[in-house]
């Protein structure tokens, strides 16, 4: 029966996402509506971790915006969410980034990747 | 108004129009089977009892086995009755799936909740626990439960420690996400009382 459940979390799935990682810099364009109208905002940042999978999946993005740094998480199958570009790839050795939380300065940053 | 008889399968979620998240309860609502048709005439009420998922005849005691034969179908686990105002129009045997809540915004669901067996006051009731430092031992502790002589007794209703869940419960007007009746899928918003696989009881809200 479990299978009936898999049916709605992966079945028609958007797979118009490129394929990133941990560490990337991604840049999100979010729809967003006001007064009637539609527009697309991007957000750049650092992906600093991931939750879920299939419809529930979830990335959380980090960035700084003047100097204050801003997490937002994105359900990645929402509609809201027009598309991703991946503007770097960084090299990470963990899973989840929270550790960038605590540092600030030249100790935040993400290695760039060698080669992809 | 009828009802079906339905399992949980766990939840997910779907997006609306507007792209805002909806948490959503799968369940699996039917297909019943009427196992009995009551009426005023013959039974003092009208009435239609509907039974859902398979069990194995030797598990069923001969008494049941015979209830079954008579509707023409193979030995079910749940029954449910459901009472009507006027004659009932289902005929004995006949399949009921959730062609029975066209039309229907939402639902009522009734379900047996998680069982946490006996649970003290800050499980059970939501309470704070008693500070844990400065040679403090009433850490989680039931605390006070009342005044001294007036009334010198505890108060109706008081909570206390006891069996926590495995209680039915009912959780009114859920809203119906979607249908799907080739699978037999009931789709609604937030969450449904019980474990996955649990067996609900879905009505029609009024």
């Amino acid at each position: 029966m479990s299978n009936v459940i898999d049916s709605l979390r992966y079945d028609a799935l958007r797979g118009d996402l490129p394929d990133f990682n941990i560490g990337d810099t991604i840049r999100v364009a979010v729809r967003i509506k006001e007064g009637g109208k539609e527009r697309l905002q991007a957000f750049e940042g650092a992906v600093i971790g991931q939750q879920g999978t299939g419809r529930e999946k979830t990335i959380t993005v980090r960035k700084l915006s003047s100097g204050i740094a801003v997490e937002r998480i994105f359900p990645l199958e929402s509609p809201n969410v027009a598309n991703i570009q991946v503007v770097k790839r960084g090299r990470v050795r963990r899973a989840k980034l929270y550790y960038l939380r605590d540092k600030s300065g030249r100790k935040a940053r993400i290695r760039e990747a060698r080669r992809k | 108004m009828i009802g079906l008889i339905g399992k949980k399968l766990g939840m997910t979620r779907r997006f609306d129009d507007e792209g805002r998240s909806v948490p959503v309860t799968v369940i699996q609502a039917g297909p019943c089977v009427v196992t009995q048709v009551k009426t005023a005439q013959h039974d003092g009420y009208n009435a239609v009892q509907v039974g859902f998922g398979a069990k194995k005849a030797k598990n069923t005691p001969l008494p049941m086995q015979g209830h079954f034969r008579k509707a023409g179908c193979d030995p079910l686990r749940t029954l449910c009755e459901y009472r009507l105002d006027a004659k009932p129009e289902f005929a004995l045997g006949q399949t009921v799936g959730l062609d029975v809540f066209e039309g229907a915004e939402k639902v009522d669901v009734t379900g047996t909740t998680r069982g946490r067996g006996f649970s003290g006051r800050i499980r059970r009731h939501g309470q704070q626990r008693g500070p844990a430092a400065h040679g403090s031992k009433n850490v989680r502790e039931s605390g006070g439960t009342g005044m001294h002589e007036e009334p010198g007794r505890v108060l109706p209703g008081h909570p206390m420690p006891g069996q926590y869940g495995n209680k039915q419960e009912t959780k009114k007007n859920l809203k119906i996400v979607a249908i799907d009746k080739e699978r037999n899928l009931l789709l609604v918003r937030g969450s449904v009382p019980g474990h996955r696989n649990g067996i609900v009881f879905i009505r029609r809200s009024r």
